[in-house]
């Protein structure tokens, strides 16, 4: 096979990989105030849950993504080039997001008082809600082409990007998030929290097909190609599972459903962008896989370096999903263990 | 301003930011490992202790690495497209290899290290961190084959009909000989850094308790702060070194293969045999050889750096006149719009920042001379003076560095890929040819205001925790908290969490 074209497949993984398992880490974080309850130190300590249960999880997946960007740059440098430029606005937010959501995470324990905790929640939901739609936008703006000159250089303009159709793929990546968000903590916390998130997951399930079925019938009949079809039938098949599973308790399977309704969303994007990587709008101007790529050497060295690593990174990933498997309960949540903001004010110099 | 000057503040604002954490991060992941090693080892409970206070320094520089890190990986897309299509071919190699050979490598192990005290059996705990050290100098040499790359492009062809450059051979890239110059020299550069925070924190720990003349307080000063200053000290005394040697074969490459760079280095004019190293230079140095005065010398200290030789025909520097006029013949003298084109860097940036990086490494040389005789034979100092130094020495490893960035990248102007003297000719690209056609200026002004005042936020953070928490010291009790040592009863609370 043409090496451009798997080039094509592994970012389409790469993206799969991120969206998947950064899906659920942004679902955690919109979820921050959505799920916790009871008097402020009870609220605090589910907090605390949601923030542990992917606490060692968060930064590897996020990889996913500047590997994906990466390799972008390496297979495709006329891609990487066209799309960041193009879609500069979006992306520094996207950038903006997930500066503050990683360093809220990182710095939330650090400082042990309600005030701080506050603020790194709100830079928590912030980082997660922004980048969750704007994903969707971005995507659905490939999968509806986008306005290029004849030197592949994107001259739509910000507002262009904020079509309606783009929009309800933003929509759509919301809710998915959310709902894998809320299947995941199910799966990785016990008590009440577990049963709250159960039941949010339950209508969230609905939202879902209504919101994600709608956008991807809207693809399916103005932009896509005729077998993405089949994907659009696993995807529904994959929300109805999760609806079902869910409320049987099975939360296993509907995480595991979840993730593949949002590899369904992927192949869809990736499948109708097919044969090229940044669509023209109306089909003018296209910029295809071919014309994107880098040379056959290039190619080739990449293919080596990603046919070895990256079934290791899985493999440890994969383990360190295994080393922290147990589920979180608010009993586990030791005491804040931070310095006090008086502390830390003393010493300002 | 126009859009290039923005891109160019944007891009350096930002690296010279990302680079601020970087080093402390390369350092001082190995640091902390040898330290948990050493608890693992000898079950000395000083090294654990140490292990956790410094571990906990790490973690907070290190959360501010990867965050402005992801800014780096997208931002030549965003503000230098056409660069982007001139080198990707090339450039991107190195920089996905990063992504899947380092990046994911750090970025999991340290979930593992953070959160699996109680988690994971105590060696393969201890693996986790050094999975972490190496992986951090990894992604050092990955970047830097980028950018060692810009600096000296090789292994690479030019394609006439897309304009482009094209990867020929990447065992050329990953063994060009400025990459082997800077990998030490930058890692080198690193472990100085974290060798002159160790020592500077534990030194002012050590006098402070030290000072209280209580024998519980001397005997913590003794048993814990009082290594850790000896191994931040011979850390120190051995970076020092690499950074001078591997600094010296930098001089003798960039003599080479970027002769502009060492003329505005020195700001030499005019070419001359046996050339002077100026320590002192005043007057207008805006690019202009005219008010150029340089008052305090080395005797043909200049034309060793860059030759080998303090005299004679082969000690001959190139001025910036002289390489004006050799570049203007081969790559022309006017843009299309009939500009005359400045092949000379800013002189003042160029030539003060050179001088600085190197002159900042006196602070860490300071205090590893007063830590060595200050602890000598045993002994635990009460002298304020170490606790002073130890304190002033630990930023100027941080400002040396960027010192040195803000050389390297300036000194490499106009160029943003520089031309290989003897390479390719077509391979090169003007720094203002790189910069996006279809951004505006008004997007890039509008994403440096948000970074900049993003970043200025984080570091006022970043600052007051790391000084907080260096304040706070070595915790007071440790335990094992190994599955092996506590047992593993899951209903137990998180021996660490957020
Ligand atoms: C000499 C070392 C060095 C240099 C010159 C750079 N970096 Fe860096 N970078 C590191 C050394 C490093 C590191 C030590 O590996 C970091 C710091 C904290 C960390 O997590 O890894 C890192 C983090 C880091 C991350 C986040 C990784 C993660 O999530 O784990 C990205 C995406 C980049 N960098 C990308 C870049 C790019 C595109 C650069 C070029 C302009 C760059 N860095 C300069
Ligand atoms: C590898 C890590 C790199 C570091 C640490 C680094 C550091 C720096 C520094 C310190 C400056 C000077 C900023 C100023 O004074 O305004 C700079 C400028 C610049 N660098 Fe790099 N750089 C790196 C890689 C790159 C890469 C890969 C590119 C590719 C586009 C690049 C392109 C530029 C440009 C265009 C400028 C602006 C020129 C100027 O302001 O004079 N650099 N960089
Ligand atoms: C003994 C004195 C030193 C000498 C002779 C020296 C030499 C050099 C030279 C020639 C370069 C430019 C390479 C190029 O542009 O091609 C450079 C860059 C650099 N220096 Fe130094 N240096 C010294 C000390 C230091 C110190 C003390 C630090 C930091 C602690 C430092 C950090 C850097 C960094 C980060 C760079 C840019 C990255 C690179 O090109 O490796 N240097 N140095």
């Amino acid at each position: 096979m043409d090496l451009a074209l798997v080039w094509f497949f592994i970012i389409a993984i790469l993206w799969t990989g991120y969206l998947v398992l950064e899906g659920f880490d942004f679902g955690v974080g919109m979820l921050m105030s959505l799920l916790p309850r009871g008097n402020a130190a009870h609220r605090e300590k589910e907090r605390r849950v949601l923030v542990n249960s992917i606490g060692p999880l968060w930064d590897g997946n996020e990889v996913w993504l500047i590997t994906a960007g990466g390799a972008t740059f390496a297979a495709f440098p006329e891609w990487y080039a066209t799309l960041f430029s193009g879609f500069y606005l979006p992306l520094l937010l996207i950038l903006v997001a997930l500066i503050v959501r990683g360093v809220a995470f990182e710095y939330r324990g650090k400082i042990a008082d309600a005030v701080w905790a506050r603020r790194c929640d709100v830079a928590i939901q912030v980082g997660s809600w922004v980048p969750a739609v704007l994903w969707g936008v971005a995507f659905a703006n490939l999968v509806r082409g986008v306005q290029l000159d004849e030197a592949h250089q994107y001259v739509g303009g910000f507002w262009a990007l904020l079509n309606p159709f783009a929009l309800l793929g933003g929509a759509t990546t919301l809710v998915l998030f959310l709902l894998h968000g809320a299947v995941f903590v199910a799966l990785k916390t016990d008590g009440e929290i577990r049963a709250r998130a159960r039941r949010f997951a339950g209508v969230l399930a609905v939202v879902a097909v209504v919101v994600a079925g709608g956008w991807a019938v809207w693809a399916q009949l103005a932009f896509s190609v005729t077998w993405t079809w089949a994907v659009v039938v696993v995807a529904a098949v994959g929300l109805v599972g999760v609806a079902l599973t869910n409320r049987a308790g099975r939360e296993g399977w509907a995480f595991g459903l979840s993730a593949v309704t949002i590899v369904a969303a992927v192949v869809l994007i990736f499948g109708s962008m097919y044969p090229d990587v940044m669509p023209g709008l109306d089909g003018g101007n296209s910029l295809t896989i071919a014309e994107a790529s880098s040379t056959p050497y290039t190619l080739t060295i990449m293919t080596w370096v990603a046919v070895f690593l990256t079934p290791l990174v899985i493999l440890y990933q994969g383990w360190t999903y295994w080393v922290f498997r147990r589920r979180l309960t608010v009993d586990h949540i030791p005491a804040p263990a931070g310095l006090t903001w008086k502390k830390i004010k003393e010493s300002a110099f | 301003m126009e859009a290039l000057d923005l891109a160019r503040w944007q891009f350096g604002i930002t690296t010279v930011y990302h680079f601020i954490f970087v080093p402390l991060t390369i350092g001082l992941a190995p640091l902390v490992a040898i330290m948990q090693t050493a608890w693992v080892r000898t079950g000395n409970e000083r090294w654990l202790r140490l292990t956790k206070f410094f571990g906990k320094l790490f973690l907070i520089n290190f959360a501010l690495g990867v965050v402005t890190g992801i800014v780096q990986e997208f931002q030549f897309g965003m503000n230098w497209s056409e660069y982007s299509r001139f080198v990707g071919d090339v450039f991107g190699a190195p920089l996905a290899m990063e992504a899947l050979a380092a990046f994911f490598v750090e970025s999991v192990f340290l979930g593992v290290w953070i959160f699996g005290w109680d988690r994971v059996n105590k060696k393969v705990h201890l693996a986790c961190i050094w999975a972490v050290a190496v992986a951090v100098n990894l992604s050092a040499f990955f970047i830097l084959a980028a950018n060692s790359w810009m600096q000296h492009p090789v292994g690479a062809r030019y394609n006439p009909e897309t304009g482009r450059a094209e990867m020929e051979s990447i065992w050329a890239i990953l063994g060009n000989n400025t990459l082997w110059a800077a990998f030490p020299h930058a890692v080198a550069a690193a472990f100085l850094t974290a060798g002159t925070f160790v020592a500077g924190i534990a030194a002012w720990w050590m006098v402070r308790l030290a000072r209280t003349k209580q024998p519980e307080s001397v005997e913590l000063a003794r048993n814990v702060y009082r290594p850790a200053v000896i191994l931040g000290t011979v850390v120190m005394l051995v970076a020092g070194v690499g950074v001078a040697l591997s600094g010296d074969v930098q001089g003798k490459l960039m003599f080479e293969q970027q002769p502009g760079k060492m003329a505005s280095a020195e700001a030499l004019c005019d070419g001359e045999e046996a050339a002077n190293f100026s320590i002192l230079t005043i007057g207008d140095l805006s690019n202009s050889c005219e008010g150029v005065r340089h008052v305090l010398e080395v005797p043909g200290l200049a034309s060793y750096l860059g030759t080998g030789h303090f005299s004679g025909p082969e000690s001959f520097l190139p001025g910036v006149n002289d390489v004006q006029e050799q570049y203007s013949e081969k790559f022309g003298a006017t843009d299309e719009a009939g500009n005359a084109i400045s092949y000379t860097p800013n002189l003042a940036v160029t030539y003060w920042s050179f001088r600085l990086m190197i002159g900042f490494a006196a602070g860490s040389a300071l205090l590893a001379l007063a830590a060595l005789w200050f602890t000598r034979g045993g002994r635990v100092s009460d002298n304020k003076w170490l606790a002073r130094i130890g304190i002033i020495a630990i930023p100027t490893p941080f400002l040396a560095s960027s010192f040195g960035w803000i050389f390297t990248e300036m000194g490499r102007q106009p160029w943003v890929v520089a031309p290989n003297p003897t390479g390719i000719d077509q391979i090169r690209l003007l720094t203002m040819r790189g910069v996006s056609e279809v951004v505006s200026p008004g997007m890039v002004l509008t994403s440096m205001i948000v970074f900049t005042l993003v970043y200025g936020a984080l570091a006022v953070v970043w600052y007051r925790l790391m000084h907080r928490y260096a304040i706070e010291g070595v915790p007071m009790t440790v335990r094992d908290e190994s599955p092996e040592a506590a047992g593993d009863d899951s209903d137990r609370p998180l021996s660490f969490a957020y």
